[in-house]
């Protein structure tokens, strides 16, 4: 290997000797143009550094372009792309070298010249290159072919009129029947990239197009078979067995040992299924996924972690996917913390009765690892699947009790978190472990960990003997502490009040006068004057409000809804996938996509429409209900009323924590909305990874 | 930096900077931030970034710079800060040809090396025979060049198997698997025609379709009465060179390739199933107090007692505020390395069906803060020949070419340690 000697030549140019260096053999014995070579070197090294007085040699630049050296000339046109935006003017007269180089009887250079003219960014430029560009997509040479095909998709993102106006997308369409399998994967992708980025083009392929793109699969590069797979989702199957054929097709590639291939490969035949009545295939299909997807685990560690964010989408969608693998999610000591991060995800998602002690004791193992985030993530684990699973509750408590054990601050507090759900899902089942927590009292400095802890001995004020003094050690630094918190003193303290009305009729009184009087946040003042109006006209009913029964929580939160997780599958393997957010919140000029009509939808089996039917059900039965309710029971309305306060108020944390819609409303959420641990909160979020910003905070338009 | 779409500014590079290299915070390989999305690797010293705009597709940018870098090293020898400074024009010349609009194009390093050369002078040169290396661009066969002569007619296997294993600090094991990949180098004359087989018979998956393929009963290296000594293998799953027909290995999983010229990769795979572990440790770590820590370690080579393991390291994880250790072996040395927090234990010929064993004690300084050891798992290296954890075999391995040529084939396998991981 003859490495280059290069580097050298990084150093900051002055142009007048550059100029002098580029000009001063012209005419001499420059045989192999070795002195203009070095020149040339020196100005690109000097663009690479940006050092823009470069610019000022474009006039010289132009004057070597033509000298015969292809090398020279390569490293011009690099200066010509970089710099023509910057002096359009004189990039000009570089305009007719490029033009006879379109002519030239090497198809290499042809393509070359046309590869460089369309990217420059200059009206004259993109006008000139129409008519050379129409020959060229017919020129005998499919090297040259397919760049212009490309060239096609460049001029449109130039000048999206002028590309309209003339009929350059009809001969694009012309060349997917071109016979080299290069040019129509080529082809195929310019028009992709068009369609992308219009509004007036309509990309449709029928089922003999679609099959004969996939009968060429095997004959593109593994870039070609992506760009054709890509488009395979813009087939709409009319017919179920015309999609189950052709996902039979294309599942070779899931062998393909190129991961876009094989991601890109699986999205299409997750977007047949869709088409697809027959169950057994439905089901053969599914089995097929899981490999590949797995085998993309030994992969870099960048593509792992896009495979196992694609691998917690496709769970939700098709559960049979995956299910026998946990074990293969298992982190490696070594394995970067996003990865980590979201193979703890997958555990979670896959952790079932089946495989629960095998889980927990992997989760146990990471719990003491280095990173904290992690850490956190893993108790909060354990605490979650305690809920998940509910047979699994009392292993998974001794778990996390082993965890406060450590007294590692952060592992007690997060730990403290997740009891207190638990004491939610279960009540009156695990409160014997409340010592426990209140041993460590001490090491709680967070806020949400502090009002985690501050519900739990307002909840159970009548079984914590001291519960009292514990709740005014709090109080005492009320000043100090944020509104979660506050918040939670407050309830806490008119808990303690309910049920030992001795013991709490001091702290009452003070507590209520901070909370409506010394404070300006909105909330805490409204919830604050409630509970005293509360507590001073009908004691009975706040009691039945303050300690009612609480709607049930379930712990999973990370589901996406229907249909951004439609949605989400017809884009697998992109970037928002990554984040799991609906594709437009991330990218907001990015085409929407959505599963198209047609005779062959399996329209009852998409999520999007079994939620619709289900909350189509509720309504109707809620309806029913309200007429029950408003013919018979009036002391509901007491309650209701109440609620409906509550509601408006907007607080989710108070519809969270404490105030259960009473009992009559408690049965709709039985039905559906079931009320969600921690959202916001949960696994499914990376968030000190994400930097996503939406509105107008587009940074990066200069 | 080279921007392929007009949508793109120079500044960009800044703002990577800014945001990702000098931000300890970001522990992702991709930011976005607006609408422009960095996604980078890094290589040796370098990160190599790749910007887009919109919802693209993730995989084929990491692919991208995957193959980059892949190109670079096989171009340069290796591709960190210094190769690409001394050949930069070089690596100018071929991004530009490796994308095009953002698309990446053939990205082939045999027909590549066709036209761009770092040999300056070749590059005017091969322009004479352009059209058949743009036949080559564009072709079915973009990997293999035409007219391939060699006096001797050979092709060298390597099956290369990294084995991976966690076993939990009570004995159990979590994770036993194998990332295996053929390797091969051909150096064939003309268009030939290649059948590969492995074992007689080849599981695909859970339900995949077994299909036997004949042959004698093999043996290698003498291990144990296994399910692989019986002919049988299991893969959970295989990729493939872009060069094989993967219609006619999803039909009747023959794989049957035209190769390229010299070294490639011909397929890669995973199993699962009966997994055969070279070793076997025992490892007892007690804490003594909170100023001393002892460790027993057995090591028992599983293998037949013909084979022997080269390079064998045992990485034995101490705690942060280690001061001194001492220890004792019945084979090899063992040492004590500060930076890695570790006892490093080199054995370098390991023989089958020999055990050896290291006891240490690590002192440990007093500390004002007292936190728990997280006690990472004890790690081992290792590179053992003749030997498959899977249990693979290559039956034969055929070649086909109208000239009819004899060549001549050697295959040699080896089971080196992926992430061999003991918890105690």
């Amino acid at each position: 290997m003859s490495s280059g000697q290069d580097a050298k030549l990084f150093a900051r140019g002055k142009v007048a000797e550059l100029r002098l260096e580029l000009n001063q053999s012209a005419g001499k014995k420059d045989k192999n143009f070795s002195a203009k070579k070095i020149a040339m070197k020196k100005i690109v090294a000097n663009m690479t550094m940006s050092n823009n007085d470069m610019v000022a040699l474009f006039p010289d630049i132009i004057g070597v372009m033509g000298v015969g050296s292809i090398e020279v000339k390569k490293m011009c046109f690099l200066y010509l792309v970089n710099y023509a935006r910057a002096k359009p003017e004189v990039a000009l007269k570089a305009l007719p070298i490029l033009l006879n180089d379109l002519e030239d009887s090497n198809p290499l250079m042809r393509a070359l010249a046309l590869r460089t003219l369309s990217y420059v960014h200059v009206r004259q430029f993109v006008e000139s290159t129409l008519a050379p560009l129409k020959t060229l997509l017919k020129d005998p040479d499919p090297y040259v072919r397919k760049t212009a095909a490309f060239c096609v998709a460049k001029l449109y993102d130039h000048d999206k009129q002028l590309v309209e106006s003339s009929d350059l997308i009809d001969r694009l369409n012309l060349m997917l029947r071109d016979e080299n399998p290069t040019v129509v994967s080529s082809a195929l992708a310019a028009l992709m990239d068009i369609w992308e980025r219009s509004e007036s083009i309509k990309l449709t392929i029928d089922y003999a197009n679609a099959s004969k793109i996939v009968q060429i699969l095997p004959d593109c590069s593994e870039w070609g078979q992506t760009y054709i797979l890509e488009a395979l989702t813009s087939y709409v199957p009319q017919d179920t067995s015309e999609a189950a054929l052709l996902a039979d097709r294309i599942t070779p590639r899931l062998s393909h040992t190129n991961s876009a291939v094989v991601l890109t490969c699986i999205r299409v035949i997750l977007y047949l299924m869709n088409y697809i009545d027959d169950q057994k295939v439905i089901s053969s299909l599914c089995s097929k996924l899981s490999p590949p997807l797995v085998t993309l685990l030994s992969k870099g560690p960048e593509i792992q972690y896009l495979a196992l964010r694609n691998a917690l989408l496709i769970l939700q969608r098709r559960p049979d996917v995956l299910r026998n693998d946990i074990r293969v999610f298992f982190c490696k000591y070594n394995d970067p913390i996003y990865v980590k991060v979201t193979k703890l995800e997958l555990i979670f998602m896959l952790a079932s009765e089946r495989n629960i002690r095998e889980v927990l004791t992997e989760l146990r193992e990471y719990a003491t690892e280095i990173d904290v985030h992690f850490v956190r993530k893993s108790v909060r684990a354990i605490g979650k699947l305690a809920i998940k699973i509910e047979p699994a509750a009392k292993l998974c408590i001794t778990t996390l009790l082993e965890l406060v054990a450590t007294k590692v601050s952060y592992i007690v507090q997060e730990a403290t978190v997740v009891i207190k759900n638990i004491f939610r899902k279960y009540p009156n089942q695990y409160e014997s472990i409340i010592s426990t927590l209140c041993e460590n009292l001490d090491s709680l400095d967070e806020p949400e960990a502090k009002a985690a802890m501050i519900w739990v001995i307002g909840q159970y004020a009548d079984r914590i003997d001291n519960s009292e003094t514990l709740l005014e050690d709090f109080l005492d630094s009320w000043a100090d502490e944020t509104h979660e918190v506050q918040l939670a003193l407050l309830t806490a303290t008119v808990k303690l009040f309910i049920q030992r009305p001795t013991k709490g009729q001091e702290l009452v009184p003070k507590v209520l006068k901070w909370a409506t009087e010394e404070t300006d946040n909105p909330d805490l003042r409204d919830r604050g004057y409630m509970y005293w109006r509360l507590l001073s006209s009908n004691p009975t009913a706040a009691k039945g409000i303050v300690m009612g029964e609480k709607p049930a929580i379930t712990a999973e939160s990370e589901k996406l809804d229907p249909v951004t997780l439609e949605e989400m599958c017809l884009v697998v393997g992109t970037l928002a996938t990554v984040y799991l957010k609906p594709v437009h919140t991330v990218f907001r000029s990015a085409r929407p996509r959505r599963l198209q009509e047609s005779p062959a939808l399996q329209k009852h089996t998409l999520p999007s429409w079994q939620a619709a039917q289900q909350a189509k059900l509720l309504t109707d039965q809620q309806k029913a209900m309200m007429v029950a309710q408003t013919n018979g029971a009036a002391n509901g309305h007491v309650l209701d009323e109440a609620d409906a306060l509550f509601a408006s108020m907007g607080g989710r944390e108070m519809m969270q924590d404490d105030f259960g819609p009473s009992s009559s409303s408690a049965m709709h959420g039985e039905q559906g909305s079931m009320y969600v641990v921690n959202q916001g909160q949960g696994l499914g979020q990376v968030q000190p990874t994400m930097h996503v910003q939406n509105g107008d905070g587009d940074l990066l338009s200069f | 930096m080279r921007a392929f779409r007009q949508d793109m500014r120079p500044r960009l590079a800044d703002v990577f900077r800014i945001q990702v290299i000098s931000n300890a915070q970001i522990r992702s390989p991709i930011l976005t931030l607006g609408s422009t999305t960095f996604s980078h690797i890094r290589n040796d010293n370098i990160y190599v970034v790749g910007v887009s705009k919109g919802n693209v597709n993730s995989a084929l940018v990491f692919e991208f710079l995957y193959k980059l870098v892949s190109l670079g090293k096989s171009y340069f020898g290796r591709f960190d800060e210094e190769a690409v400074k001394s050949n930069f024009v070089m690596v100018y010349e071929l991004l530009d040809e490796i994308l095009d609009f953002g698309y990446p194009q053939n990205t082939e390093t045999e027909t590549l090396k066709m036209y761009i050369t770092t040999e300056g002078v070749r590059s005017e040169r091969a322009m004479e025979d352009s059209s058949k290396i743009t036949m080559q661009a564009t072709g079915a066969l973009s990997w293999r060049r035409d007219n391939i002569k060699y006096r001797k007619n050979e092709a060298f296997v390597d099956v290369i198997e990294d084995v991976n294993l966690l076993v939990s600090a009570s004995g159990t094991v979590l994770r036993a698997d194998v990332n295996g990949a053929i390797e091969m180098r051909a150096y064939l004359s003309g268009t030939p025609e290649c059948k590969f087989g492995l074992n007689d018979r080849l599981t695909l998956g859970e339900n995949g379709a077994d299909v036997s393929l004949g042959g004698a009963i093999g043996n290698l290296g003498g291990n144990k009465a296994s399910k692989a000594a019986a002919g049988s293998v299991t893969l959970e799953d295989v990729s493939l060179h872009q060069c094989v027909k993967l219609s006619s290995f999803s039909n009747d999983r023959t794989i049957s390739f035209i190769p390229p010229d010299g070294s490639f990769q011909l397929m890669t795979y995973r199993a699962t199933e009966n997994v055969n572990l070279p070793f076997k440790v025992q490892c007892i770590v007690n804490e003594v107090g909170k100023g001393k820590v002892e460790y027993s370690i057995a090591i028992r080579a599983n293998y037949g007692s013909k084979l022997f393991a080269t390079n064998v390291v045992v990485k034995i994880p101490t705690p942060l505020n280690t001061a001194n250790t001492t220890h004792r072996t019945s084979q090899g040395k063992a040492k004590y390395e500060p930076s890695e927090n570790a006892i490093i234990w080199k054995i370098a010929r390991f023989t089958g069906q020999s055990e050896f064993v290291l006891s240490a004690e690590a002192e440990l300084s007093a500390m004002t803060n007292q936190r728990t050891w997280s006690r990472p798992p004890l790690s081992m290296q290792f590179s053992l020949l003749m030997f498959t954890s899977s249990g693979l075999l290559v039956r034969y391995l055929k070649v086909f070419e109208k000239n009819n040529y004899s060549s001549v084939k050697w295959v040699r396998y080896m089971t080196r340690a992926g992430s061999y991981e003991i918890r105690f």
